[in-house]
């Protein structure tokens, strides 16, 4: 699975927002290479930047400075063309299932873009509604019970793999996770986590997970980088960063969670 | 969309200006098929008549069949209709100051009254302190007052074509009355007629159509000037939202009514019809429409679903027209209606100062309100002449915002009690 | 034995929906907290964890509506007051509830002490300011926060700040029973390390006698109350201590929830976690049976026609389900994490 082929990095990427004595410094010249085929965990506290980190990966934000290389390209994405070009390879899951579909369309349509964008835009309908029909029952969902609906109608965990189904048809090398979990219950939680590992296994993905769960991050990635305050702390496999961490803010990030077999040391607040 | 049409009509505040609104609408509609006069035609010589019914005289006498009513009280009417009490008072003054016992003349009698006067009133008599006018006036008086009492009927003489003599035709006796309906000219002036002499409520009706139509025009070219300007600087962001906003800035700070009079003077009289200052209207009131769009599409464009559609591969266009658009239409129909209703007022603002549409064509409910002004019908007491044009403003107006109410608090449930 | 402070006994509550139709969404659910315990109630979103934390405080307002059970606090009976008569007498008083986002709840135009001094005179009018401050100064700084906060507006304080600043606020007057709705869930881990110490604290030193906390975080509720009971659907599914909870867990449905639990720590990731298919029963018709049999692996077909009641196994324990304890825990056995 994993290859040391490096699909995504960047050099010095930083993200400045504002002017002169407003100016805040949300993503301070980072350095990361993510090989194709490797889980990829960014943890961070809200307000550590990895949100904007996230969009300037997708190409959703511009970086302020600094370099991003896709597959050993520097990325090039000013014409809408070419942004699409990139999307086709990159894309993304919401935090908010409840806000990630515009209301005012149904299911069909959300799907049917996913095939455009693969350039199936001319395949009789027939064809779509079957590659419909295999996303759809690769996250458990019954596109016939799904056609005409809206995706409001359906409960976050179903949102959630529908976003997952969206991800099946389009193929992407990378996708990005934005805290895919936070907003769903426990017990949908395992499905979703789940079927995005079979998904990285069927169509070979590299998934990027951007979580404040350090939990999480330790049961789905291989590589964990930990940010704080706009830049990166500690990064390595997931079990030296999380089981022998070296960094204070990490250790302090660690010891902060609540763990089942290990006493939550209260006094260190 | 069926639901939001339900939630709509669900609220009563809605409702009550929408049934306001159409009854105004359906009356502008209708109003014309029934009573197809052109609205500014002038219709009696002589200004301000009072409202009612005005009977044509000639031909109550002549083709109409004739009833005889008994009335006991028809005499006393005629009288009063003739004899007012201030011009009693003046004949008691007049016969007391000529030596007249006070105690002999009563009032109320008018027989005894009339046969005082008639014993007594000398034109050649001066009282003293009495001016000419007074004796003018008592003459005149004494003049309407011949054949006060006499119940014989007014006697109807024609021009006898052969001999060129008068010769009695008719006699229209006292007790003598016609029907409305079998005179054949008669008409009916609910609202009176206006300085010029016409029918006041076919030229409200008309002119109430004519506003609408100018709030139409107005509040959709500030509504679409607001929406693509707000759509386009919110949106894009960066230079774009830089340039538009200064513009934005512009016009918000100078006030607008002065920049409208000033457009609409220097179109000048000639080109200013209904339809131009209708656009004049919009082009000077979109900036709060753009500023309120700028600030919701500010707060969309970074939401996820726009992300995702971007991800899709979407256009701008497409973005703005599905993914922005939609979110903000509640908001954009409430903003019109408003645009609507400011731009009526407007439009009556600017015609009241004499810079409404050419006047010759069409009436508007401004430049009624000017006209009524000018011929100070408000100075001399013709209410119909103004009255109902505020009036009608004003229900305009109120079912405009309560709708508008209507609707915010559908749109903003914070707003729902 | 120690004297329960809250005591509810089935306690049903429904809300009515814009149609008319009602929703239990608090079904026969008995809850008893000792002097010095806390409860923990854990449960998926919608299973009516909030609602019971609104039902237990006896404060109903449209859509809610109290059905039926008993509500006792420290043995007065609440149950079917006046919501007026409960706002003015139990609330702030007896009972205290934080909801999740309840540090939205203070008005950015007034300072800290004007919260404080509002709380106090709606239950103690003509109270002099001066007496108040002091009050609220000495119960700043036994609970650890800086004396300076009580000046200060609330948009000057960060968000972990102001949710302590909240619930400082909500138990001046030293209730017995503090609910606390996802206290810490929109708060970074170490805000909310701080928070859940000074609830804990709030215990230890007597300002409150018994907690009852509500979370879907089951790591958090381990570690923060004495006993756990699960809801599902409106019902209580089962009760025990936090570790018999976690570790031993017998309805099927509490299985599921802490075979999903995520923590990072050392042998997580040889786990596969447990996913529970389907969604919860719609609680306008619930099912007859067992409200868990769609999603239940030991399905019987008995359990669609019987109703389930809660069974006392001892020791404080009691769970909803028709199967014997020992089979479900040897089946449990057999399939091995």
């Amino acid at each position: 699975m994993k290859s040391d082929k490096v699909i995504l990095s960047g050099k010095g990427v930083t993200k400045i927002f504002g002017f002169g004595s407003n100016k805040t410094v949300a993503v301070d010249h980072v350095d990361f290479s993510f090989r194709e085929g490797e889980v990829i965990s960014i943890v961070g506290e809200s307000g550590s930047g990895k949100t904007t980190l996230a969009k300037i990966l997708l190409g959703l934000l511009k970086q302020t400075e600094g370099e991003i290389y896709f597959d050993g390209q520097l990325r090039d994405i000013r014409s809408h063309s070419k942004k699409k070009a990139y999307w086709q390879n990159i894309q993304a899951i919401f935090q908010d299932p409840f806000s990630s579909y515009n209301v005012f369309r149904k299911i069909d349509a959300v799907l049917l873009d996913c095939i455009r964008m693969r350039g199936g835009g001319r395949l009789p309908y027939d064809k779509k509604r079957e590659m419909m029909r295999e996303a759809c029952s690769f996250v458990n969902l019954k596109f016939d019970e799904l056609t005409n609906k809206y995706p409001f109608e359906l409960s976050g965990g179903q949102q959630q793999r529908l976003m997952i189904a969206r991800i099946f048809l389009l193929k992407p090398k990378i996708l990005l996770a934005d805290e895919p979990t936070s907003m769903i219950d426990a017990c949908s939680r395992a499905t979703i986590l789940d079927m995005l590992m079979d998904l990285r296994n069927e169509v070979g993905m590299t998934p990027i997970f951007i979580t404040h769960d350090i939990g999480l991050a330790y049961y789905v990635s291989d590589t964990v980088y930990i940010m704080e305050h706009g830049k990166f702390v500690e990064s390595g496999s997931a079990d030296a960063v999380i089981l022998h961490p070296k960094k204070q803010y990490t250790q302090r990030l660690l010891s902060d969670v609540p763990k089942l077999h290990e006493e939550w040391d209260l006094s260190t607040v | 969309m069926k639901l939001m049409l339900k939630q709509v009509f669900g609220s009563g505040k809605f409702v009550i200006g929408f049934v306001i609104f159409l009854a105004i609408l359906l009356t502008v509609v209708i109003y014309p098929i029934f009573v197809p006069d052109a609205p500014l035609k002038i219709i009696s010589r002589g200004t301000f008549l009072s409202p009612g019914i005005y009977v044509n005289l000639y031909d109550s006498i002549d083709s109409a069949t004739r009833y005889t009513l008994i009335t006991d009280d028809a005499e006393a009417r005629r009288v009063a209709g003739r004899l007012s009490d201030e011009d009693r008072a003046k004949m008691r003054e007049w016969l007391i100051g000529n030596g007249v016992d006070e105690a002999e003349i009563d009032g109320a009698d008018t027989a005894q009254l009339l046969d005082l006067w008639e014993l007594n009133f000398d034109p050649t008599v001066r009282l003293p302190g009495m001016t000419n006018a007074d004796r003018n006036y008592y003459i005149r008086l004494t003049a309407s007052l011949e054949g006060l009492l006499s119940t014989e009927g007014a006697t109807i003489a024609s021009t006898n074509p052969e001999t060129g003599a008068l010769e009695q035709s008719d006699i229209v006796n006292q007790t003598d009355y016609v029907h409305v309906n079998e005179v054949a000219n008669s008409r009916l002036f609910i609202l009176g007629t206006d300085n010029f002499g016409r029918d006041v409520l076919t030229e409200l009706i008309s002119a109430t159509g004519v506003s609408l139509t100018i709030g139409f025009v107005a509040g959709i070219v500030a509504t679409s000037i607001g929406l693509v300007l707000g759509l386009v600087s919110g949106y894009v962001g960066g230079m774009v939202d830089q340039v538009i906003v200064f513009i934005m800035n512009l016009f918000t700070v100078i006030p607008t009514f002065v920049l409208l009079i000033l457009i609409s003077f220097s179109i000048g009289q000639e080109s200013r019809g209904a339809f131009t200052i209708a656009v004049v209207i919009g082009l000077t009131s979109w900036v709060w429409t753009s500023r309120a769009v700028r600030a919701q599409v500010i707060s969309l464009r970074n939401r996820d679903h726009v992300n995702l559609s971007k991800l899709s591969g979407h256009s701008i266009a497409y973005i703005l027209a599905m993914d922005i658009l939609p979110y903000i239409a509640s908001y954009v129909v409430m903003a019109l209606i408003l645009q609507i209703s400011s731009g009526i007022l407007a439009e009556a603002g600017l015609s009241i100062l004499g810079l409404g549409p050419r006047t010759t064509e069409v009436p508007t409910l401004g430049l009624m309100l000017n006209w009524a002004m000018i011929y100070q019908a408000h100075i001399l007491n013709k209410w119909w002449a103004y009255l109902p044009i505020i009036l009608v403003i004003a229900l305009i107006s109120f079912s405009m915002n309560l709708m508008n109410t209507g609707l915010d608090q559908v749109f903003n449930p914070a707003l729902r009690d | 034995m120690s004297k329960p402070i809250l005591e509810v006994n089935e306690l049903t509550t429904n809300y009515v929906t814009r149609f008319g139709d009602k929703i239990f969404a608090v079904d026969h659910v008995s809850v008893k907290v000792d002097d010095g315990k806390s409860v923990g109630i854990a449960g998926e979103s919608g299973c009516g964890k909030s609602t019971l934390a609104l039902s237990l405080m006896g404060y109903y307002f449209p859509p809610l509506y109290y059905a039926s059970g008993d509500i006792i606090i420290d043995g007065q009976n609440i149950s079917g007051m006046d919501p007026d008569v409960v706002r003015k007498t139990i609330l702030g008083n007896e009972i205290s509830y934080i909801p999740q986002a309840a540090m939205n709840a203070l008005n950015p135009t007034q300072k800290v002490i004007h919260f404080i001094e509002d709380v106090i005179q709606a239950h103690y009018p003509h109270t002099p300011k001066k007496e108040i401050y002091e009050l609220a100064r000495e119960r700043f700084e036994l609970l650890g926060l800086p004396a300076e906060v009580l000046q200060k507006y609330s948009v000057e304080l960060s968000g972990g700040m102001k949710q302590r600043t909240v619930i400082a606020t909500s138990v001046i007057l030293s209730p017995k029973v503090l609910i606390a709705d996802e206290p810490s869930s929109a708060l970074d881990v170490t805000s909310q390390k701080m928070v859940i110490k000074m609830i804990l604290d709030l215990m230890e030193k007597g300002i409150i006698k018994s907690l009852i906390f509500i979370t879907h975080e089951l790591p958090l509720l381990y570690n923060v109350t004495d006993d756990i009971m699960i809801m599902y659907a409106g019902q209580i599914v089962e009760r025990g201590s936090a570790d018999e909870m976690v570790f031993d867990p017998i309805h099927p449905y509490t299985k599921a929830l802490m075979g999903s639990i995520i923590v990072p720590e050392e042998g997580l990731r040889d786990v596969k976690l447990t996913a529970i298919p389907g969604t919860p029963p719609n609680l306008k018709n619930p099912p007859s049976g067992c409200r868990f049999a769609d999603r239940c692996k030991f399905v019987m077909p008995e359990c669609r026609v019987r109703s389930v009641e809660l069974r006392d196994i001892g020791g404080g324990r009691s769970y909803r389900c028709i199967i014997p304890e020992e089979d479900l825990r040897k089946a449990y056995k057999s399939e091995k994490r």
